[in-house]
């Protein structure tokens, strides 16, 4: 059964982007292709970590990136709570911020580990950083999962935003107690412990610019999938109307 | 270059799912947008 | 306060009736027990391990007494109905929580009768009075976040497993420091008795947090549909 309703022809199929979105598009893989050339062949390896330290040019952006998205998602769900007649939008945004950070903070942990494997001899080491960063990812995950519950709109909002902010509660608890926790224990020997790096100014600007990419990154990421959702949702909207549409028809036939 | 596979598999890993949930975005959103009329898409 | 007691009262009725906690949780949490021993083999092994196994199998069970505490609820929109008969909804997530709390609590004083049984765990006079105060903080934090999560699903299709998906993240930071402060009362030669007697105040410190977030956010993922 066809239930596309006539004014559907109007619609065009220039998806979610802008003029807007594609110039930041453009600057980003601008960027990256820059990032990927200048961390690859221009920077000089480390001279304690050798190459390895070329991980750190992709390791600490997307968990500056994975961080960020986290912050993201917790101001805009507080945004949702507390202003009631645009809780949409705001939701919208915090669970677009939410998708895109999970990705970030999967691979700042894979890439994370691999470094780690070339610095600290092992993939996984319960630091308090990285540890808390596991739970964060698990927590956000989890909250995905809420989101993919199929209920009112209006009413996922507010679950979401709860738990999102119940997250900001977590976190810090979280990082408190595993500093705690591995305060008791004597540290495994490591090759290098604190895995510091000396960087002169093209590592500098490289790390840098790799934040600055990845950051742009996501705000396009975000973007588009803020406004998918709401395509989404509009087109379920359509397809309800036009099924309802469709069957007074057939009664009134 | 040492401890190329290590790196190699970073940068591609990162790289390439970050592309990835980039290009399924835009092909879904294109698919949706087909079905929108464009009135109801505040950012036309 | 009073009706926070009415509502605690009537859901630890409806376990005394229906047994649930007896009749499942309890040889659930046991059966727990058994096979960490069973899997980790070794007794100075587990010997070592008890204080964090005891937590393990008290988090286990939490979830269950959790879903079974708005299971009650949400058949039949009873929750609706508890929620229409006190002034502030607050009360409703407080009176829960302190049902969920005496089972909790009754619970965990079984499994570490238990583990002194069957793990060999030892414990004397200044032990005691710490194992004591811990149990009561952790199972009360374990019950007050539980309770909070489980309104956060109780409404959602597929809330069975994703009760433990949310909640046992946030319930991490209570085993790290309940494990350790039983380690403690236990007399472990790795963390000694002040050090319990720290993790204790911050096992308060997240009971009273997630306490208020609780009291907070009940009303609005109470109500249904608005």
């Amino acid at each position: 059964m066809n239930t596309a309703p006539s004014h559907v022809a109007v619609a065009s199929i220039r998806g979610t982007g802008t003029g807007a979105t594609r110039v930041l598009g453009a600057i980003s893989l601008a960027l990256l292709v820059w990032l990927v050339v200048s961390a690859l062949f221009l920077t000089p390896a480390d001279v304690v970590q050798g190459d390895s330290v070329r991980i750190m040019y992709v390791h600490v952006p997307a968990a500056w990136v994975a961080y960020l998205a986290f912050i993201t998602t917790a101001v805009a769900s507080g945004c949702s709570l507390v202003r009631r007649h645009r809780t949409l939008g705001f939701d919208r945004v915090a669970g677009a911020s939410a998708e895109v950070g999970v990705l970030f903070m999967g691979m700042a942990l894979v890439t994370g580990s691999l470094w780690g494997r070339l610095t600290w001899g092992t993939f996984w080491q319960w630091d308090p950083r990285l540890t808390t960063t596991l739970f964060l990812f698990i927590t956000y995950v989890g909250y995905l999962a809420v989101r993919q519950v199929d209920v009112d709109p209006q009413q996922r909002a507010r679950r979401s935003a709860v738990i999102a902010l119940l997250a900001v509660l977590e976190i810090p608890l979280v990082h408190f107690s595993v500093v705690l926790w591995r305060s008791l224990h004597q540290e495994a020997s490591v090759l290098n412990a604190d895995g510091d790096v000396r960087l002169d100014d093209l590592m500098l600007f490289t790390l840098f610019s790799g934040v600055v990419a990845f950051t742009l990154v996501f705000a396009w990421l975000v973007i588009h999938r803020q406004r998918l959702t709401a395509l989404a949702d509009t087109e379920r909207v359509i397809g309800l109307d036009s099924a309802i549409a469709v069957r007074r028809a057939e009664v009134a036939r | 270059m040492k401890d190329l596979g290590f790196i190699v598999a970073s940068w591609a890993l990162t790289l390439g799912s970050v592309g990835l949930l980039a290009l399924v975005t835009i092909r879904r959103a294109r698919e949706l947008s087909s079905r929108v009329p464009d009135e109801r898409k505040p950012w036309v | 306060m009073k009706s926070i007691i009415v509502v605690a009262r009537k859901d630890l009725r409806i376990e005394g009736r229906s047994r649930t906690l007896l009749a499942r949780v309890v040889p659930f949490a046991l059966l727990v027990l058994v096979l960490f021993a069973v899997a980790l083999d070794s007794e100075p092994l587990i010997l070592r391990a008890s204080a964090g196994l005891v937590w393990m199998a008290i988090l286990f069970a939490t979830m269950l007494v959790v879903q079974r505490s708005f299971e009650i609820e949400t058949s039949d929109a009873a929750l609706d109905s508890v929620l229409s008969c006190t002034s502030s909804p607050s009360r409703v997530y407080f009176g829960k929580a302190l049902a969920t709390f005496v089972q909790l609590f009754a619970l965990a004083t079984l499994l570490v009768l238990c583990s002194v049984v069957l793990y060999g765990s030892r414990v004397d006079g200044d032990g005691l009075v710490l194992l004591v105060t811990v149990m009561l903080t952790a199972t009360a934090g374990l019950s007050l976040v539980g309770t909070l999560y489980g309104v956060v699903v109780a409404r959602l299709n597929g809330r069975d497993s994703l009760l433990p998906l949310l909640s046992l993240p946030v319930l991490a930071p209570l085993l790290i420091g309940a494990a350790r402060a039983t380690e403690a009362a236990f007399g472990s030669q790795t963390i000694d008795m002040s050090n319990g007697w720290a993790w204790t105040a911050l096992l308060a410190v997240y009971a009273v947090v997630f306490g208020s977030a609780g009291a907070v956010a009940f009303a609005p993922l109470a109500q249904g549909d608005s």
